[in-house]
């Protein structure tokens, strides 16, 4: 079959090669220049005026060249590097030619033909062979792609580049085979081992004896299976299982608990559905109902950054398509936790150094763009998010990623499969992509780590598939029941399912693939993206498969829901599983925990004291943890929709909220408020304090945007290490129960929740010595919050000459695990106390006067405390202020200590004069000060406890620490 | 008077659908959102409508340049039905991404009659990455589209918004006056800080911002300022954006 090749250049000067020259550039100063070809390599044959009308159709005349089967030639350049995907990795615009080719000239293409793309790097300079190596590998993800290069000379010769054709080959074919579990408890372990089955010793003897029962051994599908559906990540047996005195789990007693009793204590009570579905459901007003989800992808983005993390957002997004009969995506959200950008200290995931980690930059520039692409092709707005740097993130950096959806009361209703109802697999094909997630994130990052486990994401394909369910079918009320395939791929997603029912039967040959020659468990256990279960009647399938159809959206019955009370996947007319409900879901034993105290006591920091801190305040707000990350916000679509209230840049100054408001639908005037609170640098001191804080800044972020307290949800996502060591699960269990003590106090429920327990990475460093770097404990709450009216929502930035600043709530010196402690290069041992009770009685007075309108501005004081608190809301007016530390309610004697506490509780408000009177009657019963005003000029002055002045910065100066930091990123 | 119908075009990645709609409807149209293919399989549909708007998005996700593909498609199909739509008294807008498509359909700027021509282009941005944020414009010439509008504020999103045409085009785009609207600080490196150009009989536009995002006060990104200062000087809070003007005057141009 010929091998046909299009080039395409442009024929202006052209951005993508610039941008690519000096990121070259930084590599190898040598680089002189740089021209950028696209290659499509059509696998077909083609008639010379079929190819010359592709090639048409793929070239903008305007300002490209194109050659059909020969060379770009440009006058001068010395190397040219190709780089395209390996074999399976999708290619999204290889698949799109495709269709535009079917469509073009009404052709098909048969399995063996297609398209494929790579690109071609044009390259000038005085480089040798070293240099171009060494520029190779900082151009492509090994796992992902591949990459060839030739001398000028060479790619003369040969008229170019050799046509790769990078299609999966594989001959492992059909077949099934049965694991002999009759061995010894070594050899269990080795075969839980070898298959990535994370499955210890007591589950392989439970599944050991329950096929002994059966009198049989267990073919590899099932095993498998079982393998998918007890894993850490689908089955959470550490949140689950008794530990210590609490038999019912962390989950049931702690996090669970708090919901039901706090709805029960409510007068009202705005739950819809939780920790039940997809997504945690809330009331929005009486028309519709919001949903959130909080999930991460931190495997998946260690091994492939841009890949693992549009795979999480796409992937999160399918938890609100899939939410109740299919909420409508309507915001996204994200927190990334990195290392250092700048460290240099390279890790290997084997002993001979020939596995290197991506570098830092690698990882947070990757997993940016991952959520860029994946969040902007899908239309779906992301104002709100964080970045929080910490070295212990090296190994295994955290991906959070978010949804928010929306869906008409009128629209939902009970996700029941009948008996009967087809199973239905809609959305993209099953590949090799993905193989083990769920159990791989179930272990510890090693050379082990399967590269199958790294999947690409196809946004357009999920969107056609979206809007073909939430703007269409749902309302049609074409099915009974929808859900996502996530981890363990249809594994879970039927088995779970066909709970509903009690039972199915899978036809597993019925299953659409992306190329022939996949063994049946693997097709059962893919993690191959974008793709839906639904349970659809018979009677309407007709008509949902014709929607399907004309929304170009690949719908496939896999077989059928009944009550059989069994799991059964035949394939080819032949049973290769057949495993019962009971079991698969609930057979797996239960693994009693014990933990063992750990309180660890770090070394108090001396620092010397000083009369003048403008530097100090400079240095701290020009922290990674601090400064400016605008250029994340501004590349993440916030706009879409028109639904974006309070931005992620807030004022003229565009500083960094920690909370956006969107207001969904256009004739409500209610709004949805999102934020956050995370301390992982509190961890090693007080997991119960980390936790508590952490709820107190989620909380308190609404309630300074103007949200009722009665009205905010909570979200929960613990990331772990090594949770196998009981001193980490009892920093563990205090953590939950801190979650329970506060949310109970705050009356705000847990609506969902996700955790991810062993984020450590075992290699080696430079020097070839094994190496274990685990993660700091990391509790992230998420919080959401409903408000009612729009117009009463505050923003950060001060705004008008004149106004008066107030600190609400107390300030200590409690800069245990600060960030100017840790500016200072150590941790500390007293960090904030949370007082609930006070803090609500501040909370909900603050909501009455924003109600009244009486708060000009206002901003939750967090991490780096009052001082960069100040200098945020002041930068963002663009307005001097001028205030003192004299009198400042609480306990402090230092000066550096009273202005970057952290304390949890407080809020940094400005008012008009005006209001003054009103505002502090309603304030009467809380502690509150007033400690300055807004001033015309640009001076952010700041006199000390002894009333003189210890800060005297221009805002010039603090907008330029604030901004530099990420300026080139 | 009857009200107006407007088409709203979606699939394959259009995602601005909905709140164009909304924005056509809150100007006193009828909007109708239909499928790509749905117009396809019944392409007479086009003649309920005086208004084509291809809303913004990310039709095939940009492969092969921005508009190209969701472009082809509409040529390879509806090509016909559309010239016989754009010879009638009617009005075509596309934003963003479909002012993208428009390009690349050969329906912007068509000078000298040349129908299905591409001869001009959106490029990638000068950072070569996707950009959110909201500048101001200038309007240039008189399309009815933005008739009595001088200056306005919009929102920008974006990777591929860099006007470009050859020096001999460009020429006759100025001398013809198609270009409709710029902006005063050029975000992206567009030729000209060009934001938006029409055909010659100025009913066919196509721009870069989004209206739709700004046809509500609080989509401002300072009404918290302005609403500020609205209650300090005892004034009654605004409902709507400057963007909803725009939609208005489509609709009113068949009143």
């Amino acid at each position: 079959m010929k091998i046909n090749c299009i080039e395409i250049i442009s024929k202006i000067s052209d951005t993508r090669a610039k941008v690519k020259k000096n990121q070259l550039h930084q590599v190898n100063k040598n680089v002189e220049e740089v021209f950028l070809v696209d290659v499509y390599t059509i696998k077909k044959d083609l008639s010379q005026n079929q190819l010359k009308e592709i090639a048409s159709s793929l070239t903008n005349p305007v300002y490209q060249d194109l050659k059909i089967n020969q060379p770009i030639l440009v006058n001068k350049f010395s190397w040219c590097i190709e780089t395209g995907f390996l074999p399976g990795v999708t290619d999204n615009v290889g698949s799109t030619v495709k269709e535009i080719i079917k469509d073009q000239l009404k052709i098909k293409f048969t399995k063996d033909e297609g398209v494929f793309t790579s690109q071609l790097l044009l390259i000038d300079g005085k480089l040798d062979e070293k240099d171009i190596i060494r520029i190779s590998q900082g151009l492509i993800n090994p796992l992902i792609q591949r990459v060839h290069f030739k001398t000028q000379k060479q790619y003369l010769k040969d008229k170019g580049m050799d046509r790769i054709i990078p299609q999966v080959k594989l001959s492992s074919a059909d077949q099934v085979n049965t694991v002999n579990l009759n061995v010894s408890d070594e050899q269990l372990m080795a075969i839980s081992s070898r298959g990535t089955l994370a499955l210890d010793l007591t589950y392989m003897k439970t599944i050991k004896n329950y096929f002994k029962k059966l009198g049989r051994n267990p073919t590899d599908i099932e095993l498998e299976s079982i393998a998918q559906t007890w894993s850490e990540h689908c089955h959470h047996t550490i949140f689950a299982d008794p530990i210590d005195e609490i038999k019912d789990g962390l989950f049931k007693h702690y996090i669970k608990r708090a919901t039901v009793e706090i709805r029960k204590k409510k007068s009202q009570d705005f739950c819809f559905s939780v920790f039940t579905d997809n997504s945690g459901g809330i009331k929005f007003d009486k028309d519709y109902i919001i949903s959130h989800k909080v999930e991460t992808h931190n495997s998946p983005s260690a091994l492939d950054p841009f890949g693992g993390a549009i795979t999480g957002i796409v992937g999160v997004n399918r938890d609100a398509i899939g939410f109740d009969m299919g909420a409508k995506p309507i915001v996204n959200y994200y927190g990334f936790c990195f290392a250092d950008p700048n460290l240099k200290s390279p890790l290997f995931r084997d002993q001979e150094k020939k596995l290197p980690l991506l570098s830092q930059r690698r990882i947070l520039d990757g997993v940016v763009a991952g959520v860029n692409s994946g969040g902007n092709c899908s239309g779906i707005p992301t104002p709100q998010g964080f970045v929080y740097f910490d070295n212990h993130y090296q190994g295994k950096p955290l991906v959070f990623v978010g949804t928010v959806g929306l869906i008409p009361t009128k629209s939902s209703s009970v996700k029941k499969a009948r008996s009967g109802d087809y199973i239905v697999m809609v959305g993209g094909r099953v590949g090799q992509d993905g193989i083990h997630g769920a159990t791989f994130s179930s272990e510890a990052l090693s050379s082990g780590s399967p590269a199958g486990a790294v999947q690409i994401g196809d946004p357009i394909t999920q969107k056609k598939l979206s809007d073909a369910i939430v703007k269409e079918a749902r309302d049609q009320k074409l099915y009974n029941s929808i859900t996502d395939n996530g981890a363990g791929g249809i594994s879970c997603s039927v088995a779970e399912m066909a709970k509903e029912s009690n039972g199915c039967l899978v036809n597993l040959e019925k299953v659409p693939l992306k190329y022939p020659g996949l063994e049946p468990w693997k097709i059962w256990i893919s993690e191959s993206q974008e793709r839906m279960t639904l349970a659809v009647p018979k009677n309407k399938w007709k008509k949902f498969s014709e929607l399907m159809k004309s929304r170009d959206v690949e719908a496939t019955i896999i077989g059928e829901f009944n009550n059989s009370g069994r799991c059964v996947v035949s394939f080819h007319k032949k049973n290769i599983m057949d495993i019962d409900m009971k079991f698969l879901h609930d057979g797996l034993p239960v693994r009693p925990m014990k933990t063992t105290p750990v309180k660890s006591t770090f070394k108090e920091p001396v620092i010397s004291q000083q009369k003048n801190l403008d530097e100090v305040l400079l240095a701290m707000i020009g922290r990674l943890n601090i400064s400016s990350f605008e250029f994340i916000s501004k590349q993440y679509d916030h706009e879409v929709q028109g639904n974006s209230v309070i931005k992620p840049l807030q004022g003229k100054g565009r500083v960094n909220g920690e909370t956006s408001v969107v207001k969904p639908v256009f004739d409500s005037s209610h709004a949805v408020a999102i934020s956050q609170g995370l301390y992982p640098s509190y961890s090693e001191i007080d997991c119960y304090q980390m936790a508590g804080a952490s709820v107190d800044t989620a909380v308190r972020n609404l309630v300074a945007t103007g949200v009722d307290i009665d009205k905010i949800f909570l979200l929960d996502n613990f990331c772990w290490c090594s949770s196998n060591d009981p001193q980490r699960l009892y920093q563990l269990k205090k953590a939950a129960q801190a979650c329970y003590d506060f949310a109970k106090i705050y009356e705000t429920p847990f609506i969902s929740g996700k955790d991810s327990m062993f984020n450590d990475f075992k290699g080696y460093d430079e020097k070839g010595n094994s190496i274990k770097i685990s993660v700091p404990p990391t509790l992230l709450i998420s919080s959401i919050g409903i408000i009612s009216d729009v117009l009463k929502t505050i923003s950060i930035d001060v705004k008008f000459p004149g106004d008066l600043i107030y600190v609400l709530g107390e300030t200590k010196e409690e800069l245990g695990g600060s960030e100017y402690f840790a500016m200072n290069n150590s941790v500390g041992n007293i960090i904030p106390k949370v007082d609930a009770q006070k803090n609500k009685k501040l909370y909900q007075n603050f909501y009455k006067a924003s109600q009244k309108q009486l708060i000009s501005s206002a901003i939750s004081i967090t991490r780096g405390g009052l001082g960069v608190a100040l200098a945020k809301t002041s930068l963002a007016g663009k307005l001097g202020m001028e205030v003192s530390l004299n009198k400042l309610p609480g306990k402090v004697i230092r000066n550096d200590f009273t202005l970057f506490s952290e304390s949890q509780g407080r809020i940094l408000i400005t008012i008009n004069p005006k209001n003054k009177k009103m505002f502090e009657k309603i304030m009467k019963e809380n502690i509150i000060k007033e400690i300055g005003q807004v001033t015309e000029n640009q001076q952010l002055i700041i006199k000390g406890l002894d009333n003189k002045v210890i800060v005297d910065l221009n805002l010039e100066k603090i907008e330029k620490a604030y901004k530099s930091v990420f300026k080139n990123y | 008077m009857k009200k107006p119908k407007v088409l709203i075009l979606s699939g394959y990645g259009l995602n601005c659908e909905d709140e164009t709609k909304y924005a056509f409807e809150l100007a006193g149209g009828q909007g109708q959102i239909i499928h790509i293919n749905d117009l396809i399989k019944n392409k007479r549909l086009l003649n309920n409508f005086q208004i084509m708007a291809i809303p913004g998005g990310f039709a095939y996700g940009d492969d092969t340049g921005s508009g190209n593909a969701y472009g082809l498609k509409l040529r390879n199909h509806l090509w016909e039905n559309i010239l016989k739509f754009v010879e009638k008294d009617h009005l075509v807008i596309g934003i963003c991404n479909g002012f993208q498509i428009l390009v690349n359909l050969g329906l912007l700027p068509v000078l000298d009659k040349k129908y299905g021509e591409r001869q001009v282009a959106l490029l990638p941005n000068d950072s070569n990455r996707y950009t959110t944020g909201w500048f101001d414009l200038k309007i240039i010439n008189d399309t009815p589209w933005l008739s009595g509008i001088t200056e306005i504020s919009l929102p920008i999103a974006h990777g591929e918004g860099k006007f470009f045409a050859s020096k001999q085009i460009l020429k006759q785009i100025n001398k013809k006056n198609l270009v409709a609207i710029k902006y005063i600080n050029n975000p992206t490196g567009t030729l000209e800080n060009i934001a938006g150009i029409t055909d010659e009989s100025k009913r066919i536009f196509g721009l870069m911002p989004h209206p739709e995002r700004a046809m509500f006060f609080t989509q401002l990104p300072d009404w918290p300022y302005l609403k500020e200062k609205y209650l300090r000087d005892g004034k009654k809070l605004p409902k709507f954006g400057p963007g909803l003007q725009i939609f208005k005057n489509g609709v009113n141009y068949f009143k």
